[in-house]
């Protein structure tokens, strides 16, 4: 049995004085343990939304869940609010995009660690520090004791991100959501909160779900990518045939897009046109249809629907051919 | 000395610099969408209307004279009698016999005067104080800023009571100079801290690199964008000028020539004989109330509006 | 931390010294010169020459400037001529100084009672009835004058209904004892509890109506502060913790909300003073307010003169406390 089962998840935001805005539309994923996820797409796709709505942290007035979303059998979205609280930050954990920012300003970096060993494995102060200085150590934090002592802002943005995994991961739960771990932090910073993500993984077999725009990321991290778009999934696929044979026009553009030191002279970048603003509903149309270069007339006449392609989920009226793409495998071995 | 009133007038001066991210909508077009959204804008824009009206037309509004006492021969002070209400005087008369009701209502137009005069004296010496330090920086900055907080330091009743203290003969004209220079540091703070926020930002350094003047970079390019923030803080002076000019008249520093009514000298002057004619304080002080009321309301309004926070 | 206060410290006697200058300036600058202003307009030639002298009026400006901080130093600020002819200034001021605090107190009690958590009630029902009603209800309280509010809630209470007394500190009569000055604390300390009563009794009106600007204030302060602290990152980051609900919203919310709130509350505290001009000379309670509007009314300037300073003291220090809790609560203030 799968360990996260998110069947059909939709995500509506109804406000007072504007129309309503769908921001997830019926996305079904499957975590098994231990394995790392991707949901990767532009910002404005969804994948955040998504990932809120796993944890239950979506406002309660003005958005609307619905769905199923179950973890070890147990249907999330019908919890009380209490049985939730109960798992959030047992069974599931989450690091945020901005560690400055969410991380609390006033209170010591121990007692923000601590908060969550007292109230989930009720240890006492003093045993919840112990085990504090024990996990700061884990996630690569020198001199863990004083750093318990310490504030948010003495801390550099690295050190910050390292202690928001701390808290994530204290009461070593079975899932872990990252939402952009690695946006806010410097290129080198980047890479060492990546490598301590996987060792982590690795080392608890906790499962992750890695939310990221930056295919890079990916790449090295994956096993399975969801490539997002206007709120629905329209590619998934293990990482390395996604990376090999990106099917989706979407997908190919990601990665046509990234530029490569190795690229040949003279080969040019290629960016996708136009910008999420330019969607168009998902009905009676492909939302991807005004910024795609394969479109056809059924790309704007008709919703496509998701289809198995060889062991890939794709949702395309005229995807990329394999063959077209057989230049670009050759230096995409990741 | 940091504090709230500081960095109120900060935070104010901040909103300056955020501008609308990508969407192409200029900052005054989508503050005033929300603002039409508004009620609390709606029912303070209704208030200033009707009384900004009313001061225009109460010459022809009033039934009687507001000077002339009509009614002299009902006023008996040794009995502390008043004129009653009585056809013709639906309001009765004031202490001295002339009509109430056309007292009230014309005292909106010196009520408006005060208010109007006593902001646009403050926002002007602030303007000039704020600019020079702010775009000057420097010992210029450090003179004024100093000069600013010393002012801050006195509550503000207590110095514009002092202020008008240095009037030989108080009259309207030191009632409107001590509630305005008390605006000044404010103003000029606010400026201040607005120019200083556009300094480093983009559209500044943009222009300073194109080459353009620093006095038309001043005045063509931080100026306007610090317009917001006077508005609103300029609104909410509008209330409280008023309402400071009413405490004035209370203590005896207010204008001692009543011919001309004012709602602030009015209810300053009613206090002694509120117990026995309460309506005498309570008509001005409602008036008061109500058109402070809907000043603060656009000013709240217009801060909620051009706070980047609540931008969509 | 010690170094922060003693900057700031230092700050504040710069203040003061531009202040007594100030100061100076302006008794030069009253109607008829400083002598008339400080023997008033009934005075005898013989003892404005003798008191020209002894001002030194006739020395070098920054001379007189120098002898006036020096009797200033002195606590010598000369004798009242208007509020209590007789006494010094400095004796007018320590009389009623006790009254104006004992009232100031309770005013910010109450104001902080009601308003932090009516603020953070108001923040939690964003939009409902019960927030717009008290937005509306604080904002009508900044508009209504407190003289007049003061003058509402004694004809309200003392005239009309007769509850509670309408002026002064207490009832002539009441066999009490004086030890602090502070009538509530003289009558709890010596037992007198119909004292202590009477006392309390006579602060509640001017109380309520000084209170309520800063309660205004203090309540719109809390509720934004909440509004905003909710919609930060950390408050998500632990409710993802699963932390209970009385955890998030005290260690969390309420903790980073209140640091404006604290600094609210410290102006308020520092402005009362003018709130107390207007709302003891309505009550006719015997504090330093009421001597202020006296004084301007009768041109008592030594007195005017020492109670202005005193003002800006208070409020200059309370501030320097107000920032100095602020750093205990704000780490990052503290620790840089």
């Amino acid at each position: 049995m799968a360990l996260l089962e998110v069947r059909d998840l939709t995500v509506s935001f109804h406000r007072r004085g504007e129309p309503v805005f769908t921001a997830v539309d019926g996305v079904s994923f499957e975590v098994e343990p231990g394995q790392t996820v991707g949901l990767v797409g532009e910002s404005g796709c969804g994948k955040s939304v998504t990932s809120l709505a796993i944890m239950g942290l979506l406002p309660k007035r003005g958005a609307k869940v619905s769905g199923s979303v179950t973890f070890e059998g147990t249907e999330l979205l019908r919890l009380s609010d209490r049985d939730m609280r109960d798992r959030r930050g047992r069974d599931l954990g989450m690091v945020f995009q901005d560690p400055l920012s969410s991380l609390n300003p006033v209170i010591s970096i121990g007692l923000q660690v601590t908060e969550v060993l007292e109230r989930h494995r009720g240890m006492p102060r003093k045993q919840a520090m112990a085990e504090a200085t024990d996990l700061l150590n884990k996630v690569g934090i020198p001199d863990p004791t004083r750093r318990l002592s310490e504030y948010p802002h003495q801390l550099s943005g690295g050190m910050r991100q390292r202690a928001l995994i701390a808290m994530a991961l204290a009461c070593r739960p079975r899932l872990l959501i990252a939402d952009e771990p690695t946006t806010a932090l410097d290129v080198t910073i980047q890479a060492q909160i990546l490598a301590l993500l996987k060792e982590l993984v690795r080392d608890t077999g906790t499962a992750l779900i890695m939310i990221t725009h930056d295919l890079g990321v990916v790449a090295g991290l994956c096993d399975q990518v969801n490539v997002l778009y206007g709120g629905r999934i329209v590619e998934r696929a293990q990482r390395h045939e996604l990376f090999v044979e990106p099917r989706h026009p979407y997908t190919h553009g990601l990665l046509a897009s990234i530029p490569r030191l190795d690229a040949a002279r003279g080969q040019k970048l290629v960016p996708i046109p136009g910008s999420v603003a330019d969607n168009i509903p998902w009905d009676h149309a492909c939302a991807f249809a005004p910024r795609c270069a394969n479109a056809l007339d059924v790309c704007r006449g008709q919703t496509p629907a998701e289809e198995w392609h060889e062991g890939r989920l794709l949702r395309c009226h005229n995807p990329v051919e394999p063959a077209a793409d057989a230049a670009a495998k050759e230096d995409l071995r990741v | 000395m940091t504090g709230t009133k500081k960095q109120r007038i900060d935070a104010l001066a901040e909103s300056t610099v955020d501008k609308p991210e990508d969407s192409g909508v200029s900052l005054a077009a989508s503050a005033w969408r929300r603002l039409r959204r508004n009620p609390a804008f709606l029912v303070g824009a209704v208030i200033t209307v009707l009384f900004v009206a009313v001061a225009l037309i109460s010459p022809w509004l009033a039934p009687h004279d507001p000077a002339a006492r009509d009614l002299a021969d009902q006023v008996v002070k040794a009995r502390n009698e008043i004129p009653p209400a009585q056809p013709g005087h639906p309001l009765g008369g004031d202490p001295q016999g002339r009509d109430f009701l056309s007292r009230l209502l014309v005292g909106s137009q010196q009520t408006l005067m005060v208010g109007v005069f006593a902001t646009l004296i403050g926002l002007a010496g602030g303007l000039v104080l704020g600019t020079l330090a702010g775009a000057l920086g420097g010992w210029v900055d450090s003179v004024v800023m100093r000069a600013v907080d010393v002012m801050l330091s006195v509550p503000s009743l207590l110095l514009a009571v002092s202020i008008s203290a240095l009037f030989a003969r108080p009259s309207q004209f030191t009632v409107i100079i001590a509630v305005a220079i008390v605006q000044i540091p404010i103003f000029a703070r606010l400026l201040r801290g607005s120019m200083l926020a556009q300094r480093g930002s983009d559209h500044v350094l943009a222009a300073r690199s194109l080459g353009v003047r620093p006095g038309a970079i001043v005045f063509r390019h931080m100026l306007p964008n610090s317009l917001g923030p006077v508005i609103v803080q300029a609104t909410l002076v509008l209330a409280t000028s008023i309402i400071d000019a009413a405490a004035l008249s209370f203590l005896g520093l207010g204008n001692p020539d009543d011919s001309v009514p004012e709602w602030g000298q009015m209810l300053g002057g009613s206090q002694q004989v509120i117990d026995s004619h309460p309506a005498l304080s309570f008509w001005p002080a409602g008036c008061i109330i109500v058109v402070a009321l809907g000043f603060t309301l656009i000013g709240e309004s217009l801060r909620d509006a051009l706070d980047p926070k609540n931008r969509r | 931390m010690l170094r922060y206060v003693v900057r700031r410290l230092l700050q504040l006697v710069v203040v003061i010294l531009v202040l007594s200058l100030l100061l100076f300036a302006w008794l030069r600058s009253l109607p008829g010169g400083p002598v008339s202003a400080l023997l008033g307009e009934r005075a005898t030639e013989e003892s404005r020459r003798a008191l020209t002298a002894q001002l030194g009026l006739d020395q070098p400006i920054f001379v007189q400037y120098f002898r006036f901080l020096g009797r200033a130093l002195s606590g010598d600020f000369g004798n009242s001529t208007g509020v209590a002819p007789g006494s010094t200034a400095m004796e007018v001021f320590s009389q009623r100084f006790p009254a104006t605090i004992e009232l100031s107190v309770l005013a910010i009690i109450i104001a902080v009672l009601l308003g932090i958590p009516l603020g953070y009630l108001a923040a939690r029902r964003r939009g409902g009835w019960f927030d717009n009603l008290s937005v509306i209800g604080s904002l009508i309280g900044v508009a209504v004058p407190v003289f007049f509010l003061a003058f509402l809630l004694k004809y309200l209470f003392a005239v009309q209904l007769g509850w509670l007394p309408s002026a002064g500190r207490q009832t002539s009569g009441i066999d009490a004892t004086r030890v602090t000055g502070f009538f509530v604390l003289d009558g709890i300390m010596t037992q007198e509890w119909d004292a202590a009563l009477d006392a309390l009794l006579h602060l509640i009106l001017p109380a309520m109506a000084l209170a309520t600007i800063p309660f205004a204030v203090i309540f719109r302060i809390t509720r934004a502060a909440v509004l905003d602290v909710l919609d930060e990152d950390y408050v998500r980051t632990a409710e993802s913790k699963g932390l209970t609900t009385p955890v998030v919203r005290r260690r969390h919310v309420l903790r980073n909300a209140m640091l404006p709130v604290v600094t609210t509350i410290g102006l308020q505290t520092g402005a009362l003073l003018a709130g107390a001009v207007l709302t003891e000379r309505v009550f006719g309670y015997p504090g330093v307010g009421e001597a202020l509007a006296i004084g301007f009314e009768r041109r008592d300037y030594p007195v005017l003169q020492l109670l202005i300073i005193i003002a800006a003291m208070v409020y200059v220090l309370v501030n320097l406390l107000v920032d100095v809790s602020y750093a205990l609560i704000d780490p990052r203030i503290r620790t840089r």
